[in-house]
């Protein structure tokens, strides 16, 4: 993958590029791109993959004038119609499905393939999502990961929060990426995407870790109650980081939509 | 000088194992806690106390807002401000102090302080803070990057609803309103004098300078560790070409406990200073400070929560809290002596006087009080005194009453209603 900067009408955005084949673009979760930069090499192989970084991600600019959904989902059509594609697939991570959603609703005749992943967006009472915003990096892999233990060295591995330069740097980084993501995400991750589902026309695949501990399984079930057809593909023994945890079944599952 | 009897108005009766069983004194504290019966007597009993102060010669009395958290109980400090407007009488009311930003709309808190300014005759003192990201992300759920955005809107809302005196239409990208029209509006003009609450984040220090309001350090953590960030303050008026370097432009919160010797106020406070510091703040790490709340520039300029998880978890025993500043404590001597460093180091010309500690007893923060009002603080009123003379109790910094003022609950007996007409 090659990290490439385009520009869009108000931020000029970093994105990953590479592979051959049909278009997709992969958007991220609020964790950023750097987990996921193994399974997007495996992606490559199938397909000719974007994946933009949301402002304020990894070393991207930020953008103070995206404040709430509508800049969010019209901002990644921005990227999307600035890299030249027409009709990519639409792949996102939590976050990043919550937005691919979005565009997917906003402009259902333009996206006829949309791979969810754990997406984020709806909001149910008697299932609450964990505030990530409200964790101590300590306490992160028992969510996202299948196998906490694995993810927590995989997640410290060269973090020393007792070295105040680290400690400065992962909280800059963690204001700018968070602090982006928040607009959309915080306090409770819905902006009223439960209503506009219907209007998604795309083959849809939900594709969802079967131990998904922060964005529990059950709500593949409502994102498939409100798009019509869409399909689930539980993956077994993965959690919210399905993609880093078990990507050969993730991209089957994307194979999908082919 | 200028000296603010301040109560944050803790919940005393947070048990003994509250620290083993709870990893919060603040935004998801344990409902069980609170008991509505005592808090009766808990508010009377610190209402009463503030009007002691008063009473006992302070400038001001001073109350502030947080939600959802044991060591505050006043999510509505203009309440509590306006309880005091009917029982003090020439006290400045400092209210640091509604959170702009938590009000929809924002207007609200340029209607309720122009209440308190015209019920008390102009004593208000405003305060326009933030709000920790505890309160304000946390508890009220506003978006921390947009926080500041929201706040600033907000001011420059109040401010032109008390400046204007046609209606006017406002549109802000977080409220609209078509008809701003002030009813009431403050005493004082063009408006109250506002202090902004800080934590160190650079654009409220520039936010103050700009506007000639005063900052306000409301730290736990004493003067000597408050020391960098008021120098950091003072080094940014200087960089921004302030007009002048009046003390007024600063306040600072400091425990204080006064007692006959330094052994008795040991013997008397110390209890309750354990209770403060090692149960009240025992805050969860996690709520101090949601990603986006602060800039990315406050935070490269390493200036830190006072929240911040190293000085979570540990024991702090008087002895370190007195020799580390966090508490200035002992005889009115050594108090007097303290304090005089303290106003010198930090070059603040207002000072919050944490006296009502923790779950200390109302007989024991009368003493401590009276000691502090009647020995020290006559003899810190001359700090400042080579400052220029027009600055000596600056101004515009603090209220300034009407010279003639309604005395509260002087109605006289009925007698000729008809004759009213006449």
């Amino acid at each position: 993958m090659e990290l490439k900067t385009i520009q869009t009408q108000r931020v000029p955005v970093r994105y990953y590029e590479g592979g051959a084949g049909r278009p997709l673009v992969f958007l991220h979760g609020a964790g950023g791109l750097d987990m996921d930069l193994g399974f997007l090499d495996s992606l490559a192989r199938k397909f000719h993959v974007y994946a933009p970084l949301v402002p304020g991600y990894g070393d991207s600019e930020e953008c103070s004038e995206l404040r709430d959904m509508l800049d969010f989902t019209l901002h990644t059509w921005d990227v999307v119609e600035q890299l030249g594609l027409k009709d990519p697939i639409l792949a996102g991570l939590s976050m990043g499905g919550m937005i691919a959603s979005e565009m997917a609703a906003i402009a259902p005749n333009d996206v006829s393939r949309l791979a969810l992943i754990a997406p984020a967006g709806l909001w149910m009472d008697e299932h609450p999502i964990p505030d990530i915003f409200a964790m101590l990096p300590y306490e992160l892999p028992g969510y996202l990961f299948y196998d906490a233990e694995a993810g927590a060295k995989i997640m410290s591995a060269g973090a020393d929060m007792s070295d105040p330069k680290f400690l400065q740097a992962f909280l800059v980084q963690n204001a700018r990426q968070l602090g982006a993501a928040g607009k959309i995400l915080f306090p409770i991750p819905e902006r009223g995407l439960a209503s506009r589902l219907y209007r998604i026309k795309a083959k849809t695949v939900l594709i969802w870790g079967e131990g998904d501990k922060l964005i529990p399984p059950v709500y593949a079930q409502a994102f498939q109650r409100g798009i019509a057809g869409a399909e689930v593909v539980m993956i077994p023994q993965a959690g919210h980081v399905a993609p880093f945890e078990k990507p050969a079944d993730v991209i089957g599952a994307i194979a999908r939509l082919q | 000088m200028r000296f603010t009897w301040f109560n944050l108005m803790p919940w005393p009766y947070l048990p003994d194992d509250f620290r083993e069983k709870n990893r919060s004194v603040w935004v998801d504290i344990d409902s069980n806690l609170f008991d509505p019966v005592k808090s009766h007597q808990v508010y009377n009993n610190y209402l009463d106390l503030l009007e002691y102060a008063a009473k006992l010669g302070f400038d001001g009395i001073g109350v502030n807002e947080h939600h959802q958290n044991a060591y505050g109980l006043m999510p509505s400090p203009n309440l509590i401000a306006a309880s005091l407007a009917r029982r003090t009488d020439d006290v400045a009311l400092v209210v640091l102090g509604a959170s702009i930003a938590l009000y929809n709309p924002p207007l609200r808190v340029a209607e309720e302080f122009a209440m308190l300014d015209c019920i008390s005759g102009g004593r208000l003192v405003a305060g326009f803070p933030v709000g920790t990201s505890m309160d304000t992300n946390y508890c009220y759920g506003t978006i921390p990057g947009l926080t500041r955005e929201k706040y600033q809107e907000a001011h420059v809302l109040i401010k032109r609803a008390w400046a204007e005196r046609e209606p006017f239409a406002f549109n802000g990208r977080y409220t609209k309103l078509r008809y701003v029209n002030a009813w009431p509006r403050p005493i004082q003009q063009p408006h109250p004098p506002i202090h902004i609450p800080g934590g160190g984040s650079i654009e409220t220090f520039d936010f103050c300078i700009d506007n000639t309001y005063s900052y306000s350090y409301l730290s736990f953590g004493g003067y000597i560790r408050g020391q960098a960030l008021m120098q950091g303050y003072w080094d940014r008026v200087a960089e921004r070409n302030a007009p002048d370097t009046s003390p007024y432009r600063a306040g600072f919160a400091q425990t204080i406990c006064v007692g006959e010797t330094d052994a008795e106020a040991e013997r008397l406070y110390a209890k309750h200073v354990s209770y403060f510091y090692n149960r009240c703040l025992h805050v969860y790490p996690g709520f101090a400070d949601a990603p986006g709340y602060r800039t990315i520039k406050t935070i490269q300029k390493g200036i830190l929560s006072q929240y911040a998880p190293h000085t979570m978890f540990q024991e702090f025993p008087w002895k370190e809290l007195v020799d580390n500043g966090s508490v200035i404590a002992g005889s009115p001597e050594t108090v007097t002596h303290r304090m005089e460093d303290l106003i010198k180091k930090l070059r603040v010309g207002n000072i919050f006087c944490l006296m009502q500690i923790g779950d200390m007893p109302r007989d024991k923060c009368m003493h401590s009080t009276r000691l502090f009002a009647e020995k020290v603080m006559p003899k810190l009123r001359k700090m400042f005194p080579d400052y220029a003379p027009e600055y000596v109790n600056d101004g515009r910094f603090w209220c300034k009453p009407l010279a003639v003022r309604a005395s509260p609950g002087a109605l006289p007996v009925e007698s000729d209603p008809v004759g009213a007409d006449r």
